[in-house]
């Protein structure tokens, strides 16, 4: 066969090959949504879940998602930006360096579910505090904390080398040179870095499962006393996220109407992650304007 | 600002702040290697228990075909046989590849060869995107739209391996694509551009030229593909029926490692025989990610050396 | 390409026009060089004894001796790769920051050794400032690239902060431009602004000397003379030490001149020396032009 005639074949292989990629893509994307979105409604969002009959609302693992996110973002921020740092500015070449690297790659490679045993293990089993927030969101931290580590030391090394000469030239402490010339301006990258993290944990569930548990206390919304029982600002209790409600009604089934829910649920999980990936892109170039306090 | 000695005395607020602050770092990346070192350790120390404390064989484990976990001594003794599960796991995973590699690959030399730039354009965010949808909504989608599929067009529940491998396919896709479109746009354009002046079409030079320059990219690609799917829990237990026997037919319901571990450690008492043989496969699923893990390691290195 | 052997066999060629007309024009300046050129010891600003520079096996210093004096702007020319920019990061510890490099020998400065491990590199830092080739103002405003070594060395005071930069940009030229716009950001400012900017940060922390790397060869000719009108005013104030590529710039604003080959210091003397009538060959073929 022609030469010319097989180029032909083959590149209408590969327009047929992108347009079932579209396809696929674009009809999971519209399908969780077309199906979801009607469903959302101001009841839906907030009502509580109901074990048994329809008429669940994910308010409260809607709650506990956006709550057990804010808690995991307080560990995995400050741990996986000093992770950045070490690696970018102090780690020295050698077998030592190498051998976190290595740790760093197998740590965000592991099944999620593997993170989540381990949590079980050392959050709920050992410490003695059963299925809690914090526990989830310690699990998930050294779920998230490869990713944090590998953007934050990209964004410091990606600051001129120059930068911090002229500050070491000042006779600047190594550290201060971090923090506030380094720092400022690798803060676009750190920013995305961690934006892309919360998109990921927010719709983690299998290390979820067996570390804050698929349940939640009833919760009073008036009490806001973070060391009361009941209340939801309380992180030593049980709660279930959104991620893993939308398991659990599936799986368990007790409820009638769980399809719907759990419709609901997705549509409201993807649509965070977008507005995760939106703010990602806009949040660094305001967080490069306002460094730089350039006003035009 | 009146001048310091300039040797070094005691030590200033400064030099604390200098100290403390490294120590700080040093103190993150203690904690993620302590965590992957705990990680090992745990997993080894309980999923090796079965076999030393529980006393229970470890071939019966491996390549028993029967899992009657709650079987008393009287009716033969409880039955830990897990090679229903492993099969179940390596066929979703290979399966998975098999049509995601292909089609993610294609897709990638589509975007970086073929596409006009704003085509390239528009698919990368949609790419990237989609590798953040979290899998639960993968397995939502599978369950309430792929089932009643299979179920009224191909045959048997709908629940099963098929199930599980395509809802594995979709969601290692967008994986596969983006590291692909990574390893192709480092191909060197002169490369290319040698092919094409020697006269060739554009097919010619993606099947002579690209295929190999790319080879150690794709091979990475499809191993992190693979090494995802191996390792997804939830979205595969939605769909794929859960049963307990040897595989027969992909139609037919069955579990994988990851599914038996997300159905039953609720439910067994910590330090019990049939708590400790989900360790074990537990740690199946560790030395296998393992495995994965290090396969990347060193087709990267090699990748790395080649191109020199 | 140079070579070395070809120039002893072949007639020194004559010398460019640019030299002679230099020193025809100025003699009452060359008379007050001639007095400078007896400095006492007790001029001496800074000095190194012996100081060899190694980047992992490669020997980049060789032995330099060199003593440079207050209220003097000494330049150090060579070709690339001469070590001339080492020379100059080694009087203010700079190569600490790359790990395979090695300094040995002795950098005294007020008769302390700079190269002995106890020294306190921020204070020695404080003390010798340094300005590179291409501009380099941080990611902050103005103000803020001043203000931000004082405030690390002690200055927390704002009104003192304030007369700090004001008195910094004035020095260096550069406050009736900014002074209105102290708090945009330094990214705003043109190249050679930005390039006054620096030697403003660099003045800031009141060093005895200031080190520059080639600070106008990044720059148009415009804010180049703007630069060395700058120097000449910096000099009455500070040691000024200046490497430099451009031979008209070292002829036209430096007291002394060191030239510099493959690593070793060929022959340092005051500039008129150096170029009328230098003892060297390879230093006479350099500045004539016939290799760099």
């Amino acid at each position: 066969m022609n030469a010319k005639i097989i180029d032909r074949v083959m590149t209408v292989v590969f327009y047929a090959i992108a347009l079932l990629l579209i396809v696929i893509l674009f009809g999971l994307i519209g399908y969780i949504l077309a199906r979801g979105v009607p469903k959302l409604s101001l009841t839906f969002l907030t009502g509580p879940p109901r074990s048994l009959e329809a008429g669940s609302g994910i308010g409260t693992p809607l709650f506990n998602s956006l709550y057990m996110l804010f808690l995991t973002m307080v560990f995995t921020v400050p741990i996986g930006v000093g992770g950045g740092i070490y690696l970018a500015e102090y780690a020295r070449p050698g077998r030592l360096t190498d051998a976190i690297r290595a740790a760093i790659e197998v740590l965000s490679s592991l099944p999620s579910i593997v993170v989540g045993l381990f949590g079980f293990l050392v959050f709920v089993y050992y410490t003695g505090w059963g299925y809690t927030l914090m526990g989830g969101a310690l699990a998930l931290m050294l779920f998230n904390l490869p990713l944090m580590v590998r953007t934050s030391e990209e964004a410091i090394r990606a600051v001129p080398h120059e930068q911090k000469e002229a500050s070491l030239a000042l006779g600047i402490s190594h550290w201060r040179t971090i923090t506030d010339v380094l720092f400022p301006s690798a803060l676009p990258g750190i920013v995305t870095g961690a934006i892309l993290t919360a998109g990921r944990a927010f719709g983690e569930a299998a290390a979820l499962i067996f570390t804050s548990g698929m349940s939640s206390p009833p919760l009073d919304f008036h009490d806001w006393n973070p060391l009361s029982s009941a209340s939801p600002l309380n992180p030593f209790r049980p709660g279930e996220t959104l991620a893993v409600n939308i398991w659990k009604v599936n799986s368990e089934g007790l409820i009638p109407d769980a399809k719907e829910v759990a419709a609901g649920a997705s549509a409201v999980l993807v649509l965070s992650v977008l507005l995760f990936n939106v703010l990602a892109r806009f949040a660094s170039r305001y967080v490069y304007r306002k460094m730089t306090a350039s006003k035009s | 600002m009146e001048a310091k000695p300039l040797i070094a005395r005691g030590r200033s607020h400064e030099g604390l702040r200098d100290r403390l602050g490294f120590i700080g770092t040093l103190f993150s990346v203690t904690i993620i290697v302590l965590a992957v070192a705990g990680i090992y350790l745990f997993v080894f120390s309980k999923g090796l228990a079965t076999f030393f404390v529980n006393q229970v064989n470890v071939l019966d484990f491996l390549f028993g075909t029967e899992w009657r976990p709650t079987l008393t001594e009287e009716e033969g003794g409880p039955k830990f046989g897990v090679l229903p599960f492993i099969v179940g796991s390596f066929i979703v995973t290979f399966l998975s590849a098999a049509i995601a590699g292909p089609i993610g690959i294609g897709a990638a030399i589509f975007m970086t060869e073929i596409a006009p730039p704003w085509g390239r354009k528009a698919m990368q965010p949609v790419i990237e995107l989609l590798v953040g949808i979290p899998s639960v909504v993968y397995g939502f989608t599978g369950l309430t739209l792929l089932v009643p599929f299979i179920r009224e067009h191909v045959g048997g529940l709908g629940f099963g391996l098929l199930a599980g491998v395509i809802v594995l396919s979709v969601m290692i896709l967008p994986t596969i694509t983006s590291i692909s479109v990574d390893a192709l746009s480092a191909v060197a354009p002169e490369i290319k551009a040698g092919s094409y002046a020697l006269g060739a079409t554009r097919w010619q030079t993606i099947w002579r030229i690209l295929m190999r320059a790319g080879a150690s990219g794709f091979v990475t690609a499809v191993i992190f593909g693979m090494a995802r799917a191996f390792g997804e829990a939830l979205a595969v237990q939605m769909v794929i029926g859960n049963g307990k026997n040897m595989p027969t037919s992909l139609l037919e319901p069955a579990s994988t490692i990851t599914t038996v571990i997300t159905m039953n450690m609720g439910n067994t008492v910590a330090g019990s025989v049939e708590n400790n043989v989900l360790w074990s496969l537990a740690l199946l699923l560790l030395l296998m990610s393992t495995v994965f893990i290090f396969a990347v390691r060193w087709i990267g290195r090699r990748g790395r050396m080649m191109s020199r | 390409m140079f070579c070395v052997g070809e120039s002893l066999t072949t007639p020194a060629p004559p010398r460019p026009v640019w030299i002679a007309e230099r020193w025809a024009t100025d003699e009452a300046e060359t008379d007050a060089r001639e007095s400078a050129r007896e400095a006492s010891e007790s001029a001496v600003a800074i000095e190194t004894r012996d100081l060899n520079v190694h980047y992992g096996d490669v020997h980049a210093i060789k032995g330099i001796d060199l003593k440079f004096y207050r209220s003097e702007i000494t330049a150090l020319i060579g070709p690339s790769g001469c070590g001339k920019s080492t020379y100059l990061r080694s009087l203010n510890r700079m190569n600490d920051t790359i790990p395979s490099a090695r300094t040995t020998g002795q950098i005294l400065l007020g008769g302390v050794d700079l190269n002995r491990p106890d020294i306190d590199v921020w204070a020695l830092r404080k003390r010798v400032g340094m300005v590179w080739q291409r501009p380099n103002p941080f990611n902050k405003s103005i103000y803020e690239n001043v203000a931000f070594a004082p405030r690390f060395h002690g200055v927390k005071k704002k009104p003192e902060l304030d007369e700090i930069v004001e008195r910094s940009l004035r020095a260096a030229a550069l406050w009736d431009e900014v002074k209105d716009r102290l708090h945009e950001s330094a990214f705003a400012l043109s190249g050679g602004q930005q390039q006054r900017l620096c030697i403003a940060r660099a003045l800031a922390i009141e060093p005895e000397i200031l080190l520059l790397d080639e600070p106008a060869s990044a720059l148009d000719p415009i804010s180049t003379a703007k630069i060395e009108e700058l120097l000449f005013e910096l000099k009455k104030r500070y040691t000024v030490i200046i490497v430099t590529h451009n031979m008209q710039q070292a002829a036209r604003i430096s007291d002394r001149t060191a030239f510099f080959l493959n690593g070793e210091l060929i022959e340092y003397a005051d500039t008129k020396t150096i170029f009328t009538r230098p003892e060297r060959k390879e230093t006479e073929d350099y500045v004539s032009g016939r290799f760099g």
